[in-house]
């Protein structure tokens, strides 16, 4: 019996030898069957997955001339692990470096990791690296990987291409498509075509042993890079340079387009840069010393640059004037300078002597008419009825909008509606006799250069323009939608002549305040305008286009704290216009009086 | 002489002898793979460890000819010397013995190493059985069974002394040879119950509250022994009494043993092994690098595995000692579920028939020798396949018959060799 009960122990224990093997298989039916992540943690340990970078886009001129391209430059990378005896010394004296940052640099190399190479230098150039690269071998543990960077080989237009560098930590966890060390547009047409210029990086699949090295190919996986798309810009390379080269030494801006398209056929801002200086070892210095300077060399001033209008705004009076009915071209208004004052000995004008004379009390009387149209008894309600209507028309023209943003950084600038009055003064305690410092283009009027320049466009088409671009074809599929849509200022075509007239005046009458623009054989209308600094010399400004029939170009140039409109800006928009439109410059004098011109 | 021969032949248990062939030609497959890499396929050079595996496997089976051709008489009259040799050996390796990962386990001869511990196990269940079955009456006695415990714990204390925890844990498995010789029952259930107490131990004490956990118990105790006192029939009241003190203090004293254990004679890395085990976060992030890489390495076989040679945790050393302790992530990777459910089922087959044949005996001493070799084979698999599915801590023990390694092959030659041998004589012995 006893026996017996201790023969049933070898059912326990085979029991407990099933139950333990039946643990075994559901633990692994879990493991190999059930679960993945054990295998993907596996395929993370033993894949290396190597990024093939594409080529990015290249950015040509409107005649497909090259502006942007991409260079090699040289990483120096360090893995730990394989430098045996390095010798320090030996190593800083090739960098030319102190012994002490060396050791530095690579204490921390190690500390990341010494199995994974860190880098020592970025961006070395070809003849920084040539001379480095010979010495190399030396340094077991040193390598170099190449790297593509941006090169402004044509050396114009930076503000607006903008800056190629490592994407930062935000830009990483907004886009998984970058990694940290990565390169990315971070502004100007860079950044907001990086998607078009970027392509598809490829990869490369590798089996890596448990200490990273590669093994083997996987090569069923693998994919090939796809380059970005080329982009076209709307820059004429020729009248950009030359437009960078008139304004060296001052401060200011130009915007030059191409009325019936919309086209930016160049855009400065001064004082520039060479985006090229912002790459290579030396990046952090430039950047610094650029960022420091008083004079804001890293500011555009084409489209960020906020200025009161002035004389200019004007004929954006007369024109919304008369298409409101309440002048005719013959309307004569007496210059009765008790209120404003004004310049000249005139008495009284019709619109194109307006214009040419830049009479004051005229354009407050013609805003008047706009604004208070006896729409209500009480004339600060009427006044601000008025003035809504006005600021509609007004915007109409492209002022207080960013043009469609399609160049990036875009202000809008400011025009003042009743409301912006009523949270100064207080709903009806304001009346036009408060306001009309704006109806001669002063006051709380803000407006950008491309603004100015797009009313050129405006006046030269008369009455419609396209929004200002700079791209014309990216990939070889045309320009982006939505790039230059059409707007109508609803001011009526007639209308134009009267002011058009007058701006021809301002350039080709004895007493015209734009005398210095004046190009023989070419037909320039324009209109000077000077911003008024209290205490400082005034801004010089001044918008054109020409030729007056069938306009080939508008443009606005701004000189910072260089006095009246005809004497720097106006030259400035002369040369340009004789130099885009017959390909020559023949008033040499004028060309040097400009280049030897430097604002402190 | 003759008629001798052809009768072990044919009395031998050949279903055994084919479940041994198979393990052992999967495993030596497996170490071939687990010591080379997939550009590297010399592996039939005799200096790597596939080719010696392989002279290893020759001398053995030329040693199992030897041993099933030995009277069992002499395993039975000469197993008190073979115990006797294996303490002196046990002895002098803890003196002359070459150090290998901290541990002195190892006689250095000349190109080989030879691990005693490996023959102590069988040596260790000769003497036993030899005890046990020497006078059926007499081991009833609790004399003669703290004999028997010190039978088996002599040679574990020495190996402890090495230390070799892995092998110590395997001569636990003798407590399965005791209990089928007519050890109480209640010995497993209180094993049981002892680790229960011990993983709650080491996972209150790594949470900080051991004091409570210990107030706990002595509240919880007193209450239940209260409760003895005033419900039971006073016959029986004095010694549940006294048997329910015993176990509220021996489990106390295991707790704060193990748990002063744990803090104070561990080492770090020996205690964040077993934190590791419990899902307890330890400060180290390479704590669990074996167990990590081990598991990756077996997950990613899926279901048939990526075939032989063809692993890159294998390959390329993701998994360390993987061609020893480790082994069966090559087996995971590289040839699936499908392999490691027959390996599994196939140890399991090995185990029913160990149990088979030792219950077919006549003969005590075989029956006790035959438990021994289940017992022992049990404790391999369960903790080397526990230890690497993340079951077990991680201890260093073989996977018999598939990991590499002259000396263990040769301890289970040895015991093997020897029970084939007595259960082929099973129809003439009468002791």
């Amino acid at each position: 019996m006893r026996n017996v009960d201790l023969k049933r122990r070898s059912l326990v224990f085979s029991g407990i030898i099933i139950i333990i093997a039946c643990i075994f298989i559901a633990k692994l039916t879990h493991l190999q069957l059930i679960s993945s992540e054990w295998s993907n943690y596996a395929g993370r340990l033993t894949e290396d997955r190597e990024r093939l970078d594409p080529i990015r886009g290249q950015f040509l001129d409107r005649n497909g001339e090259l502006l942007v391209t991409n260079i090699a430059s040289y990483d120096l990378l360090i893995t730990p692990r394989k430098t045996v005896d390095l010798d320090t010394l030996g190593l800083a004296n090739l960098l030319g470096w102190d012994t002490k940052i060396l050791v530095e640099q690579l204490d921390k190399a190690s500390n990341y990791s010494r199995y994974v190479a860190s880098v020592l230098i970025k961006q070395l150039n070809y003849r920084e690296y040539t001379r480095i690269s010979k010495e190399l071998y030396r340094f077991p543990g040193i390598k170099a990987r190449t790297r593509s960077i941006r090169s402004n080989v044509a050396g114009v237009a930076s503000h607006l291409i903008g800056e190629y560098r490592e994407a930062d930590k935000q830009d990483l966890k907004a886009d998984k498509f970058y990694s940290l060390g990565d390169y990315k547009g971070k502004s100007g047409l860079e950044a907001r075509h990086e998607i078009d210029l970027r392509g598809e990086p490829g990869a490369r699949y590798h089996i890596v042993d448990v200490r990273n090295n590669k093994r083997e190919v996987l090569a069923d996986l693998d994919t090939m890079p796809v380059s970005g798309s080329d982009i076209t810009l709307t820059i004429d390379l020729d009248l950009q340079r030359f437009a960078e080269e008139l304004m060296g030494g001052k401060r200011g801006s130009i915007v030059a387009i191409e009325p019936s398209t919309g086209e930016v056929l160049a855009m400065v801002s001064s004082p520039f840069y060479n985006s090229d200086a912002l790459t290579g070892s030396r990046r952090g210095s430039v950047y610094d010393s650029l960022k420091t300077h008083p004079h804001k060399p890293l500011y555009n001033r084409a489209l960020r640059g906020t200025y009161r209008p002035g004389s200019i705004f004007k004929m954006l009076q007369g024109l919304i004037a008369l298409d409101e009915g309440v002048i005719s071209p013959h309307s004569i208004i007496d210059c009765n300078r008790e209120i404003i004052g004004c310049h000249g000995t005139h008495t009284a004008d019709n619109l194109t002597q307006a214009i040419t004379h830049s009479c004051n009390p005229y354009f407050r009387e013609v805003m008047k008419r706009i604004v208070l149209r006896g729409k209500d008894e009480n004339h600060l309600v009427d006044a601000a009825i008025g003035l809504d209507k006005w600021e509609d028309r007004i915007k109409d023209f492209g002022f207080g909008t960013d043009l469609g943003g399609n160049l990036p950084g875009s202000r809008k600038g400011q025009i003042p509606s009743s409301e912006y009055y009523n949270r100064i003064y207080g709903k009806n305690h304001w009346g036009y006799s408060t306001i009309y410092s704006i109806s001669i283009g002063e006051g709380e009027l803000l407006t950008t250069p491309l603004q100015m320049a797009n009313l050129a466009c405006v006046i030269a088409n008369r009455g419609t323009y396209r929004e200002p671009h700079a791209i014309r074809d990216i990939g070889g599929r045309g320009k982006p939608k939505g790039e230059d849509d059409l707007h109508h200022t609803s001011v009526d075509e007639k209308h134009f002549e009267p002011v058009i007239d007058a701006m021809q005046l301002v350039i080709e009458d004895e007493s015209g305040t734009a005398r210095k623009a004046l190009v023989e054989g070419v037909t320039i209308c324009g209109k000077t305008g000077t911003v008024q600094n209290k205490g400082e010399l005034d801004h010089s400004a001044f918008m054109a286009f020409a030729p007056r029939e069938n306009p080939q170009i508008a443009l606005s140039v701004y000189v910072e704290h260089s006095g009246h409109g005809g004497t720097w800006a106006a030259p400035i928009a002369g040369l340009l216009i004789e130099k885009y439109l017959t390909d020559t410059v023949r008033y040499q004098y004028r060309l040097n009086r400009i280049l030897e011109f430097e604002v402190e | 002489m003759s008629y001798r021969k052809t009768s072990i032949i044919k009395n031998l248990d050949w279903v055994l002898v084919t479940l041994l062939f198979i393990l052992l030609i999967f495993g030596w497959i497996n170490i071939i793979s687990a010591t080379s890499n997939i550009e590297m396929a010399d592996w039939l050079d005799w200096n790597g460890k596939a080719g010696k595996q392989l002279l290893w496997m020759g001398i053995c089976t030329v040693f199992a000819l030897v041993i099933v051709n030995i009277e069992s008489e002499f395993f039975i009259r000469t197993s008190i010397l073979q115990y006797l040799a294996t303490l002196l050996m046990l002895t002098a390796v803890l003196i002359i013995g070459k150090k290998v990962g901290g541990a002195r386990s190892w006689f250095g001869l000349g190109g080989f190493s030879l691990q005693p511990s490996e023959f102590a196990k069988p040596t260790t269940a000769l003497a036993l059985s030899w005890y046990i079955s020497r006078d059926n009456s007499k081991w009833e006695s609790v004399k003669s069974r703290i004999f028997s415990i010190l039978i088996v714990g002599i040679p574990a204390c020495l190996i402890l002394l090495q230390p070799d925890a892995g092998t110590v844990l395997v001569f636990a498995g003798f407590v399965f040879v005791l209990y089928r010789e007519g050890l109480s029952g209640n010995v497993l259930i209180l094993g049981f119950a002892a680790m229960i107490v011990g993983i709650a131990t080491i996972l209150i004490g790594s949470w900080g509250g051991i004091n409570w956990f210990w107030g706990v118990w002595i509240l919880f105790g007193s209450a239940m022994l209260y409760l003895i006192r005033e419900a039971t029939v006073p016959r029986k009241r004095k010694s549940l009494t006294i048997w329910g003190s015993i176990l509220l203090i021996a489990g106390l004293f295991l707790s704060v043993g193990l748990h002063t254990g744990m803090e104070k004679v561990l080492k770090p890395h020996q205690r964040e092994r077993i934190q590791v085990l419990f899902g307890i976060d330890v400060s180290n992030p390479d704590a669990d690098y074996n167990i990590r890489h081990a598991k990756a390495a077996i997950g990613s076989g899926g279901f048939s595995g990526k075939g032989w040679m063809n692993g890159p945790m294998t390959a390329y050393s993701f998994v360390p000692e993987q061609e020893t302790d480790f082994i069966f992530c090559t087996i995971g990777e590289e040839w699936g579920f499908i392999g490691t459910i027959s390996v599994v089922i196939l140890f399991t087959f090995l185990l029913l028939r160990v149990i088979f044949i030792a219950e077919r005996q006549r003969s005590k001493f075989t029956r006790v020798y035959a438990y021994g070799v289940a017992s022992i084979l049990f404790m391999h698999f369960l903790v080397n396949i526990g230890m690497v599915l993340g079951l077990a801590p991680v201890i260093g023990i073989p996977l018999p018959f598939f990991s590499y390694g002259g000396s263990s092959l040769l301890g289970f030659t040895f015991l093997f060799g020897v029970l084939l041998r007595l259960d082929g004589e099973r129809f003439k012995m009468l002791r």
